[in-house]
């Protein structure tokens, strides 16, 4: 599913360059649950965003889903992101003016696959258990249930590939508990493969693998038992 | 068509969930529509009514003047030359066709005075076809007959400002009055007419032209006609009128022994091309209102963009999350612009309301008549539409260049 072979990420800050990632080497197969863990500024957020197609990386050669997708325009790089990725947020980011049910709709607007919007969208809130909140607005909603809105909006569109950057960072841990329990049973249920950041050992612990990264660079891989 | 109505929906929801900032932003808009509304309106309502009583006289009604003499390489105003005889106005009556009636004139200035009045006024020595010709009517007594026209009877009909002046609450067919030397009966009254393109009729007397003749000496040609200010033409269709006009020009031109190469001693001037010049100034005019009014729509246009900058960084993170979600720089240009089309689009629907309200008031107080026509309505708003493509469209862009990872960032 995801073939990263030996990429390296350099940002420029004025006259100043800072290397965040070299050399990562990765593999996630098709239907794995993968957690990346690491101190900060270690360059988890970065290797999530170049695996969600945010970013190009400045080395290295990038696979998803059979396609090289490392040289590809940013409106390419849209379009994969539409067709084949959802995205949890650690902080939602849900649209406040909108409800629950076009929220979601958002997402599958982007998704080039644009017809029953608004049955798939009902499907995907029903799957997360939000079908009798679907008219609320998120300043409505728990932040258990935004969060579960944001999966619904990253699931809708049966995307092969789900990004989640700390999904349950802003979460007190009963609601993160649920949220990490619906993300496994996606996974289980649909073959959903989920790569996720985290800095909770209980939550990596829901992941089938740990990816440890320090400075820029893979140091471990863990298989959870 | 989902692709428009999002958008909209999403600048709806904008539009009321910062209700006095979007009025805010609209209000420059509202009122540059609503003041060219209400402008354009008043110049179309001037054209129409100018025009209407232009009509009123009959746009089968065509001049003919003196024009300009040249002498020794100097040339005079128009109207100046004695060029234009009765005997001119006889042969364009006998000799062509289409022509229900004809009315030369002869104009002087007198002291006219009656028992304890006095005023001076314009006497007009005119044919019984004047009435007729100029669509005028008689409020008391008559017009002066053929009869009387033919004989010069010493007779006068009087515009009814003049009777006002002169007898004041009194019946004046039957008086007499004087006019210079000579000694003339009322006969008649002109209804009130107002000011129109033939001059003030209210103001005047008229007396038949052979009276005029013998009332103030008047000049002849060497060729001994009578000599007249200018000859009133009406056709009998203004289908006619081109080739009425041509046919005169030929006559008169005739008449005049005006060789080839020689300039026209007379001008023939119909009432349509009037009316087309007249509404020609105050198009000119309508437009230029209408410029100086459209000033304020930029200024409006400004604000708008103004207000979509703010937006677009308030907004940072949502365009951060659309892009995330697989929106191209595309779909996010084209959601900025269509809001502030839809933002300015609306300023323009309630710019027009107002235009209207102030358009339909401006009429009711009586000072001008406006006319408020589809052409302007629909002008107006699709300059608003213009001006928040126009005006939102650097701001889209901006919105569009945005880097996801920095716009998701951003607090």
């Amino acid at each position: 599913m995801i073939q990263l072979d030996g990429i390296g990420k350099i940002y420029q800050m004025g006259k100043r360059q800072l290397e965040v990632l070299h050399g990562v080497t990765l593999r996630i197969e098709k239907g794995e649950m993968v957690a990346i863990m690491g101190p900060s500024g270690s360059g988890k957020t970065t290797l999530l965003n170049l695996i969600g197609c945010l970013d190009k990386p400045t080395s290295g050669m990038y696979v998803l889903d059979g396609k090289e997708v490392s040289h590809l325009k940013a409106g390419e790089l849209a379009q994969v992101r539409g067709q084949k990725i959802g995205f949890v947020f650690q902080t939602f980011n849900l649209l406040p003016q909108f409800s629950a049910l076009a929220n979601v709709e958002v997402g599958l607007r982007y998704s080039w696959n644009t017809d029953h919007l608004r049955d798939k969208a009902r499907q995907a809130l029903t799957r997360v258990g939000l079908a009798d909140r679907i008219g609320h607005r998120p300043t409505e909603l728990s932040g258990g249930e935004q969060q579960r809105v944001a999966i619904a909006r990253a699931i809708a569109k049966d995307p092969p590939l789900v990004l989640a950057d700390e999904p349950t960072g802003n979460l007190d841990s009963r609601s993160g508990a649920e949220v990490m329990a619906l993300l496994s049973s996606l996974h289980e249920e649909q073959g959903i493969t989920l790569v996720m950041i985290t800095h909770d050992p209980n939550i990596a612990h829901y992941c089938q693998r740990i990816i440890r990264l320090m400075d820029g660079q893979v140091v471990a891989e863990e298989k959870v038992l | 068509m989902r692709k428009l109505f999002e958008p909209i929906s999403t600048a709806w929801l904008g539009i009321i969930t910062h209700k006095l900032r979007s009025f805010l932003t609209i209000l420059g808009v509202v009122i540059g529509v609503a003041a060219v509304i209400a402008l354009m309106s008043i110049g179309k309502g001037t054209e129409r009514s100018v025009i209407s009583s232009i009509q009123a006289l009959g746009a089968d009604l065509m001049f003919v003047r003196p024009g300009a003499t040249t002498t020794g390489g100097v040339r005079t105003a128009i109207g100046s030359a004695q060029t234009l005889t009765l005997e001119d106005a006889q042969a364009i009556a006998q000799e062509m066709p289409y022509i229900a009636g004809i009315a030369p004139q002869t104009s002087t200035s007198l002291q006219i005075i009656t028992g304890s009045q006095n005023m001076r006024s314009q006497v007009q020595g005119v044919t019984p076809d004047y009435l007729y010709v100029y669509n005028l009517e008689v409020a008391q007594g008559s017009f002066f007959t053929e009869y009387e026209y033919q004989t010069g009877a010493r007779i006068a009909v009087i515009g009814s400002n003049v009777q006002e002046t002169l007898f004041p609450e009194t019946n004046p067919v039957g008086m007499q009055i004087r006019a210079g030397n000579y000694v003339l009966r009322v006969v008649g009254v002109l209804a009130y007419k107002g000011t129109s393109v033939t001059g003030q009729t209210d103001d005047a007397i008229f007396v038949p032209l052979t009276t005029m003749q013998i009332l103030s000496n008047q000049p002849r040609t060497s060729r001994g006609e009578y000599i007249v200010s200018s000859i009133g033409i009406k056709v009998t269709d203004q289908k006619y009128s081109p080739a009425v006009k041509e046919a005169i020009t030929d006559l008169l031109r005739y008449r005049h022994q005006l060789g080839t190469g020689v300039d026209n001693d007379f001008t023939v001037t119909s009432l349509e091309e009037i009316i087309s010049s007249v509404s020609s100034v105050i198009n000119q005019m309508t437009f230029l209102l209408g410029a100086i009014a459209a000033i304020s729509l930029v200024v409006g246009g400004i604000g708008v963009m103004n207000i979509m900058l703010v937006s677009v960084i308030e907004r940072t993170r949502e365009i951060g999350v659309r892009k995330a979600l697989g929106a191209r720089e595309g779909d996010i240009w084209g959601q900025f612009l269509t809001e502030a089309a839809f933002l300015t689009f609306t300023g323009g629907i309630i710019g027009v309301a107002a235009g209207w309200v102030i358009s339909y008031f401006v009429n009711r107080s009586g000072l001008v008549s406006t006319v408020v026509t589809a052409d302007i309505v629909v002008l107006a708003v699709s300059v608003s539409i213009g001006i928040g493509l126009f005006f939102g469209f650097y701001p889209a862009w901006q919105a569009s260049r945005l880097n996801p990872i920095e716009a998701l960032r951003a607090e």
